[in-house]
């Protein structure tokens, strides 16, 4: 049985269609990744999903069953703008969520997992970036949920903080977590997703495993020479065409491709081969690049 | 509900208070500055109209010094009573016209004594005789000490109000809230701990101001300590209530002041905290009357200045209790998260 199932959420804004009737299902263990750029409806859905946005319609069934008011006692939040009180140190704000909940996950145990040890005793205030990522997963932890939602998790951290946050998701990954998380940056979807949905403009626009949706959609490899290097320009190797200064094959044989440009004594000098990304993926299908919304 | 998340955001938030060295600060030093400044003004007030209680037919032909102007004459029935305000500054004098005619002066008052000279004058000019004078026996009571417990109570009613509506606007537009709201926390939960919260600490900062300043002003409390804790107990409750129907669902800081100040004002004016409702006009008085300062303003004065006990503002408490838990149910329904 799936831990979520959503069908066909809508939620309306004045002005606009947040969500457009969105349907998934989320698997037991499963890191389902939510892509789309600002603005495509990842949060709204993921607020509806978490129980702090009410939908306009739309049902969402939590292991079977319509959520109640313990669903909250099973899942984790790490929301993408958050606040926390003022004045209060790691160590308190940690004990202050543990409070809410009857069951927990011994907190020495999350301490060290997010490496808050050392941290304990500072003011919230004063976390770096990533100290403060580290803190609120801690926090989104702190019950030992059924179900963890990231928002954005790692947005606006450097490379480092951010390949630190990863080595988390995936420790919550081994422990069987169900995880949802939306970003908008594909190299971290690709590393951590098992499944996707790419959302743009409320809707899902394709879904299923990274893998597999680039395979479905491009083929395997894009094999690229300057135009200058091929003899006879006038007549080009075969599944080759001109783009700009120059010629490129898209392939799923990359072999035989190989072969033809040896038949037409190519030289291989500048030969370029690239594996199709989430990024061209969103571009074939939405029409516009990722990072703009 | 479970008790131990109530105390867990009771701590959170009063960590979040007595860490807050400027605030805290504020807190305290502000309504003792108040205290002893207007202590310092009002130990010469000057007014411009006096106040004669008379008992008797309140017209020229009873007694010409009845004429006279700038002074306003307020009819009263019942003797005891007016004595009182005699004493409290309420009336500057009391005359009375039935029979031979007295009247009484508290000799405390600067006021008094000069609408004695203005009585004695006119009616030696009339017909060349003096009224009996009744000093008005038992514990004269200086301004200052009449004041004193509607400063406090005033303070209670500022910390209450802004204590809780401010915080809360605060936490929901920084999304404070929209975390707490993620986990089992119930809005009840939290509202109830952000009342205890801030009872705590406006039960400390009253201690305090009460001690603090009777080091230096010596004023009487002539009545029960646990009356006057309860009164100002249950007035918090009902004035938190009040902040927290206000920021139930206001999203702007701006909107939550002017709101505050729209409650706070008109209370500051009409609930007796400065000078006597008597002889304001009736529909002041009325209002005055569904204010929860003006009960609070009044038993606090008929505790310190009379001596009152629980029985007596037993009353005001419950009346304060009900306003409290009536608008802390309304807050708890109208409340949004974000």
């Amino acid at each position: 049985m799936p831990v979520l199932e959503v069908e066909n959420l809508v939620k309306q804004y004045p002005g606009v269609r947040a969500v457009d009737g969105i349907s998934f299902e989320l698997g037991e263990g499963v890191c389902f990744g939510l892509l789309g750029p600002n603005g495509a409806g990842k949060t709204t859905t993921l607020e509806i999903l978490e129980g702090i946005t009410e939908p306009d319609s739309g049902r969402i069934l939590y292991r079977g069953a319509p959520r109640d008011a313990r669903f909250r006692e099973v899942i984790g939040i790490q929301f993408q703008h958050t606040a926390l009180q003022d004045f209060q140190t790691v160590g308190e704000a940690l004990a202050l969520f543990a409070s809410f909940y009857p069951r927990l996950r011994p907190l020495q145990e999350l301490i060290d997992m997010c490496r808050l040890g050392d941290l304990l005793e500072r003011d919230t205030r004063k976390l770096s970036g990533g100290q403060r990522q580290r803190l609120l997963l801690a926090i989104a932890l702190v019950n030992d949920p059924d179900v963890v939602f990231l928002d954005e998790p790692t947005t606006g951290l450097d490379p480092q903080s951010r390949r630190n946050f990863w080595r988390l998701v995936e420790t919550i990954k081994q422990e069987g977590k169900t995880v949802l998380m939306t970003t908008h940056y594909m190299e971290e979807a690709s590393v951590l997703c098992d499944e996707i949905a790419v959302v743009d403009h409320g809707r899902v626009i394709a879904r299923g495993r990274p893998d597999r949706l680039l395979n479905e959609h491009f083929p395997r490899a894009l094999v690229r020479l300057p135009r200058h290097v091929i003899p006879d320009p006038a007549r080009l190797p075969a599944g080759f065409e001109t783009e700009h200064q120059h010629v490129v094959a898209a392939t799923d044989d990359i072999d035989a491709t190989l072969a033809e440009l040896n038949r037409m004594q190519v030289p291989l000098d500048d030969l370029h081969i690239s594996t199709p990304t989430l990024d061209d993926l969103f571009l074939k299908l939405t029409g516009h690049g990722l990072r703009e919304s | 509900m479970r008790l131990s998340r109530i105390t867990a955001v009771v701590s959170a938030r009063n960590r979040e208070f007595y860490r807050d060295r400027a605030g805290l600060g504020w807190n305290i030093l502000m309504p003792m500055a108040m205290v002893l400044g207007l202590a310092f003004i009002f130990n010469s007030p000057e007014s411009t109209l006096y106040r004669v209680g008379v008992l008797g037919e309140v017209s020229a032909e009873a007694s010409p010094f009845l004429t006279t102007r700038h002074v306003q004459f307020i009819a009263q029935d019942d003797e005891a009573a007016a004595i009182d305000k005699v004493r409290h500054h309420r009336i500057d004098l009391l005359l009375d016209l039935r029979g031979s005619g007295r009247y009484w002066v508290n000799e405390a008052s600067p006021n008094g004594y000069i609408v004695e000279r203005l009585l004695l004058q006119s009616t030696a000019s009339a017909n060349g005789s003096t009224l009996p004078r009744e000093a008005v026996s038992g514990r004269a009571v200086r301004y200052v000490d009449w004041v004193l417990p509607g400063v406090l109570a005033m303070n209670v009613t500022f910390s209450s109000l802004w204590g809780v509506g401010w915080v809360i606007v605060r936490y929901r537009k920084n999304g404070v809230l929209r975390r707490l709201r993620a986990t089992p926390l119930t809005a009840a939960e939290f509202l109830i701990a952000q009342v205890v919260s801030r009872l705590l600490v406006v039960s400390s900062v009253t201690l305090l101001v009460f001690f603090g300043t009777n080091l230096l002003l010596d004023f009487p409390m002539h009545g029960s300590y646990l009356a006057l804790a309860l009164v100002f107990l249950s007035g918090a409750v009902a004035l938190i209530s009040m902040g927290l129907a206000v920021s139930a669902r206001v999203h702007s800081e701006e909107l939550a002041d002017g709101l505050l100040s729209l409650i706070s004002w008109p209370m500051m004016i009409l609930s007796g905290v400065w000078f006597s409702l008597e002889g304001t006009n009736a529909w002041a008085q009325r209002i005055a009357e569904v204010l929860p300062l003006t009960h609070m303003v009044d038993a606090a004065r008929r505790i310190m200045l009379d001596g009152a006990g629980v029985a007596d503002v037993a009353p005001e408490i419950l009346l304060l209790s009900a306003i409290g838990v009536t608008l802390l149910g309304l807050s708890a329904k109208a409340f949004r998260w974000q």
